[in-house]
Formats: C-alpha cells, sequence, structure tokens
C-alpha cells in the first residue's frame, strides 16, 4: 500500500493562535481514514490546509509522492512561530483550491455548500468542468458536443449509484437533507478525484441517516476504489467504517490507530470525557 | 429530452427569423411622417439597449459581480467605431479644432477596394474593433478590479467609468478623440439600403435589431455552454465553485471580458443609432438606466432583460412622452403635464413594477421556460 496524502509537520497559527500544531499524518490508497476530536480540536482547520484554502504556517502536504503544499514561517510570523520545525522548509508552494482539486482531491463541507439555483444534475455536471479542455469560443459553438454528450452520460451514470436519479431534476436545495449530502458527495466524486475528503458528512443527521451514510460511504469505496479521509463527531460512523484513527486535541495529535486500539486509549477518553481528578 | 431541446431551439430560430422579417417589413410600410414611426425609434434605441442590458446581466445576473462600469466600456466602444469609419473628406470639418490623428476608415478603404460589400465589411470590422477595444480596456482594469467583491467592485467600476469619460474630453487628446466635442458623420444606420432592381429597401431598423439579434444569440449560447454553467456557479457559492476546480481568477475575467466586448458593441450600436459619439452622453446616469433594465427584467434572465429594455425605452421615449407635452390619454392639462412629470410616472411606474415582481418581470426564468411550464400543468391536468 502506498501513501497517497502525506501531512508533514504542518502548524498552522493565525496570529498567536496555534490551530493546529506539528501534525503529521498519512493516509495510503484504498483506506478510510477518519479524523476525530472534540469541538475546536483543528480537524477543520487541518483539512482546510490539506485543501488549500489556508496556507500554513509551517509545514509541507505530499499528495501522491509529489509535494503539493509548502511554507515556511515568514514576515510577521517568524517572531510569532512557536514550533520547532522552522528550518527545514525553504520554499514556498501555496496553489489555490482549484489546483488542488485538479491534481485530484475533491472535498465536501461541514455546511452543505450546493449550488442553490442549480437542478440535481447541473450540480454534478458543473463539477466536470474542471476536466474539459476547450476554450469558452469553442464551447460556445458546440464544438465540445461529444465532449459534453460524454459528460451528461456519466452524470447519469453517477446519479444512478449514489440513487438520486430520480430527483435529478429538482433544484438541489429541494432535496431533503440527507440526499443533499449525497449530492455533495456525487459532486465531489464528478471531478474525478483519487482521494475524497469528507468534512463531517453526518452532521445534523439523524441515527437512521447516518447508517445509510456508513453503507453509502463503504459502497463508494467498493465501487469507485476511491481512499476516503473524513472528519467526523459520529463515533458509530466512524468506529464502523474508517481502517484508520487519528485523533486531535487542541492542535495536537494525541493518538493514532485501528478504531480498537482507539477505543481503549486513556488519552483519547481523557480528551473527549475530561480528566477525572481525584479528590 | 435531447428532440424536445432540439424542438424548442428550432421553434426560438423560426421566430427570431420571423421577427427580423416583420422588423424589415415595418421599416418599409411606416413612413417617417407616421405617429406610429415612434416605433421604429422604439425599436432601433431598444434593441441596442437590450444588447448592453443583456452584457451586463451576463456579468450581475450570470457571474454575480456586480460592476457598475458599464457606460464606460460602451463609450469605449462607441469612439473606437467612430473614429474608425469617419469618411477622410470629412474628417478635418469633423476635428474642426484638432488635427486628426487616426486617418483610417474601414467602411472608406475596403469600400474603394472591394464595392459594397467592402464597405458592409468594414462596418462589421469596425464593430469588432470596438469591441475589442472594451475587451482590452477591461482586460487591464480586471487584474485588479477583480479581486474586490459585491460594493468595492461596483464603487470601483464606476470610478473606472467616470475616468474614462474624463480622459475621452481631456484637451490633449484631441487629435483622436475630438476632446469634448462630438465625433459625428460616421456611418450610421440609415446609411443602410438593399437595392434590388428599381426599389430601394431601406434598413434603418433591421440593422440594429440584426447587430444586437446576433450579439444575444452569442451570449445565450455562452450561458448555456460549459463555461456559462461554472460562471453561474460562482455566483451560487463561490467557495464550492473554487473546491470544485473552477479557477475563480479566470473565469472571473473572462465574464468581466466577455461582457465588456459586447457592451463595446452596443456602444457603437449606440453611436450608429443617434448619428453621434460624446463622451458627456455616457454618464454614469446610463449604467444605472440599463441596470434598471436588467432588474426589471429579472437578474439572471437573458429575455427578461430584452423585455425590460424594450418596455423602459418604449415608456420613457414613446407611451409617456404626452405627459411632459400637455397631452396624454385625451387629457388636455398642461398645467400639470409639462417638463418632468413624465419622469414622476415613470419612477412610480417602476415602483409598482419593483413592487409586485418581487424579482423583476421574468424572475431568473427565460420565455421558453413558461411554455414549458403550462406543457407540463397541461400533462398533469391530464
Amino acid at each position: 500500500m502506498s501513501s497517497i496524502l502525506k501531512v508533514e509537520n504542518v502548524t498552522m497559527q493565525f496570529g498567536g493562535v496555534v490551530a493546529v500544531d506539528n501534525l503529521n499524518l498519512e493516509v495510503n490508497e484504498g483506506e478510510i481514514v477518519a479524523l476525530i476530536g472534540p469541538n475546536g480540536a483543528g480537524k477543520t482547520t487541518a483539512f482546510n490546509v490539506i485543501t488549500g484554502v489556508y496556507q500554513p504556517t509551517n509545514g509541507a502536504v505530499w499528495f501522491q509522492g509529489d509535494k503539493i503544499v509548502e511554507n515556511h514561517p515568514q514576515g510577521k510570523m517568524k517572531k510569532l512561530y512557536k514550533g520547532e520545525e522552522a528550518g527545514s522548509y525553504t520554499h514556498v508552494l501555496a496553489p489555490t483550491p482549484d489546483k488542488i482539486t485538479q491534481l485530484g482531491m475533491a472535498r465536501t463541507f461541514q455546511n452543505i455548500r450546493l449550488w442553490k439555483s442549480q437542478t440535481v444534475f447541473d450540480n454534478v455536471l458543473i463539477a466536470m468542468h474542471c476536466r474539459t479542455h476547450t476554450n469558452f469560443l469553442a464551447a460556445s459553438f458546440r464544438m465540445n458536443h461529444r465532449e459534453e454528450q460524454e459528460q451528461r452520460e456519466r452524470v447519469a451514470q453517477l446519479l444512478e449509484t449514489v440513487g438520486l436519479y430520480d430527483v435529478k431534476d429538482e433544484l438541489a436545495t429541494s432535496l431533503p437533507y440527507g440526499k443533499q449530502r449525497r449530492l455533495e458527495i456525487a459532486r465531489a466524486l464528478a471531478t474525478d478525484p483519487k482521494l475524497l475528503l469528507l468534512d463531517e458528512p453526518a452532521a445534523g443527521m439523524n441515527p437512521q441517516e447516518t447508517q445509510e451514510l456508513t453503507a453509502f460511504i463503504g459502497q463508494i469505496r467498493s465501487d469507485f476504489h476511491m481512499t476516503v479521509f473524513l472528519i467526523e463527531h459520529h463515533m458509530d460512523l466512524v468506529m464502523d467504517i474508517s481502517d484508520r484513527i487519528y485523533v486531535l486535541d487542541f492542535g495536537k495529535l494525541i493518538a493514532q490507530g485501528t478504531p480498537e486500539e482507539i477505543q481503549n486509549n486513556n488519552r483519547v477518553i481523557d480528551a473527549y470525557l475530561g480528566v477525572v481528578e481525584d479528590a | 429530452m435531447i428532440t424536445t431541446r432540439k424542438k424548442t431551439n428550432l421553434i426560438s430560430l423560426l421566430l427570431v427569423a420571423a421577427m427580423l422579417a416583420l422588423v424589415i417589413v415595418l421599416d418599409q410600410v411606416i413612413q417617417p411622417t407616421d405617429s406610429m414611426s415612434m416605433l421604429l425609434k422604439v425599436l432601433q434605441k431598444g434593441s441596442i439597449y437590450a444588447l448592453a442590458a443583456v452584457s451586463m446581466n451576463l456579468l450581475n445576473g450570470f457571474t454575480g459581480l456586480f460592476s457598475l462600469g458599464h457606460a464606460g466600456f460602451m463609450l469605449i466602444g462607441a469612439y473606437t467605431y467612430a473614429i474608425l469609419t469617419i469618411p477622410s473628406e470629412v474628417r478635418d470639418v469633423v476635428y474642426q479644432y484638432y488635427d486628426a490623428a487616426i486617418r483610417l476608415s474601414f467602411p472608406e478603404t475596403l469600400g474603394n477596394a472591394m464595392g459594397p460589400v467592402g464597405t458592409l465589411l468594414g462596418v462589421v470590422l469596425a464593430i469588432v474593433a470596438a469591441g475589442l477595444a472594451a475587451t482590452l480596456v477591461a482586460w487591464l482594469i480586471g487584474l485588479p478590479v477583480l479581486r474586490l467583491k459585491s460594493d468595492y467592485l461596483a464603487i470601483a467600476t464606476l470610478g473606472f467609468a467616470e475616468v474614462v469619460r474624463a480622459v475621452f474630453q481631456w484637451g490633449k487628446l484631441g487629435p483622436v478623440t475630438n476632446g469634448s466635442n462630438p465625433l459625428k458623420s460616421f456611418v450610421r444606420i440609415n446609411s443602410f439600403q438593399l437595392k434590388l432592381g428599381g426599389t430601394t429597401i431601406s434598413l434603418t431598423t433591421f440593422v440594429p435589431v440584426l447587430l444586437a439579434t446576433v450579439c444575444i444569440a452569442l451570449i445565450v449560447l455562452l450561458v448555456n455552454s460549459t463555461y456559462g454553467r461554472s460562471f453561474k456557479a460562482i455566483r451560487d457559492d463561490e467557495v464550492a465553485a473554487e473546491a470544485m476546480g473552477i479557477n475563480l481568477a479566470r473565469h472571473k475575467i473572462m465574464s468581466f471580458c466577455i461582457s465588456s466586448f459586447f457592451a463595446g458593441v452596443s456602444g457603437a450600436g449606440m453611436a450608429m443609432v443617434l448619428g453621434i459619439a460624446q463622451a458627456s452622453n455616457f454618464k454614469s446616469a446610463m449604467t444605472y438606466e440599463i441596470l434598471l433594465m436588467v432588474v426589471l427584467g429579472g437578474i439572471g434572465s437573458i429575455s427578461g432583460s430584452c423585455i425590460g429594455a424594450m418596455l423602459f425605452i418604449a415608456a420613457s421615449e414613446w407611451w409617456l412622452r404626452g405627459l411632459d407635452s400637455g397631452n396624454f390619454l385625451g387629457i388636455n392639462a398642461p398645467g400639470i403635464f409639462r417638463n418632468g412629470f413624465r419622469l414622476v410616472v415613470f419612477s412610480v411606474i417602476i415602483m409598482i413594477v419593483v413592487l409586485f415582481f418581487r424579482k423583476g418581470i421574468m424572475g431568473d426564468r427565460e420565455l421558453p421556460d413558461l411554455f414549458k411550464k403550462r406543457a407540463r400543468k397541461e400533462a398533469a391536468g391530464k
């Protein structure tokens, strides 16, 4: 199993606040890996660094063997930086999120961000735009109709697999919550990724919907041979499907391992339930 | 599904052709002295405003970039067109205070070489040049300005339009722009005639309508392409669009440039209709008028913008004219109906429209959508 994503000594500091502190983690091809932690532990910040929304203060991110993000403390951050790995990185690599998506990493959002005025079908179709090779003139004069036809067939197929084909002409926002989540995942899959990043896919879902989602993520892995890296609060879901789990607390990695190991790890239990102090 | 789409396309194409044919017929039937001659004036001016409104809608309604620089781009288009089409023999009369720097006239040069076809080609080239000049300027100012969002972008582009107007009136640029004096005597719409045997067919109204139709059709094609869809994605949610691999900077500047191209073309059309190109006409009030048409028609609806522009021009130039001159709907009241009263009534009408059509006349639907809805309802009824 080769590593597809590697986060190396990543520190993300907002002024003096350290949101992610020297994070190291690795996701191998074909795995489902979860990143968990209490509220405010820095999970989404870590995601945003990986997908290019934020530029890390220090550290690097590797994807499929290539370094895609790198930074070192500069200017004002030189004084404020509290980590130790300052000297290891010398270059600055800061691609925008769209570049990273084109490299083959697709994400969903914690609070659903579908294109509201578009239909279910168009939401998925627009996500394929980043893989088109036509310029705007050729596209306007329909010189790409073969490519577009192909895309439309792929969208139909994709919607069929995720079970949304019968609602393809509805507005995205008129779908029930669980289906909107599904659509967001389908949209991410439409960008043809190697690695799927899910930011709290089960947020706001009832147990029934969560169970369906668990099955759905498993189905994605088997159908699309996808590697999945997810942030989640629902422990049932995480323990059910993940191969490995990383636990963050106050920006620091406090544990990693299989679900069983994590369940029996005292530091994790302390982080979630609080430390019992002897009177 | 594909067959119905083809059918709709065919029907729209036939309707547009019928409309163009009707315009030619109207052009012959209505004499300049008729009371209906205002209809032609409205069609000429309205179609150019419709093009301007649609091009603004492409940026404001479809890409979600609130820009108010439209009058500036139209001005650049109008001047480029005018400068490139003034015949050489009148050039010194037009530039009476300056020594004209650009002495090239596309229609004349090509007309001498190729006859009437060359003249036509020259005019078309001048119109395209007008669009390209606006595009070039849009690209230059788009690089810094498009980093701004919403209100800030509106203010920056509004300022840009004012700067352009001031620069074109600047005396030092007189040899090119004729300073604050108007450019005139260039090829305008009533120069277009078709001679078939003994009869002369006037194309005065047909030319601006055709120009607007072709350009709007191009915009429709763009909006329905993969690029148009990603523009809408940027409008709906920028963060999601970027996360799905849409390069924001590239798509925004593309939309800005294309919108400005058609703004430049509509500026050229405006010069052709008015027969005069003067910087002081392209005030920010013009941008607001166009914005009003877009909002009245419905932000995000191309047919809405066309309807909005036609209604606006018809109301302000024709239907409500009587309110200024003392006679309206058979009521003769020179005491109330005097200069400026038209604008009062007009404002009230706009308020009523905005109150009862919150999202404009068409919302974000297009004309064919209305028929589709009806068809679906009928099918459901059965």
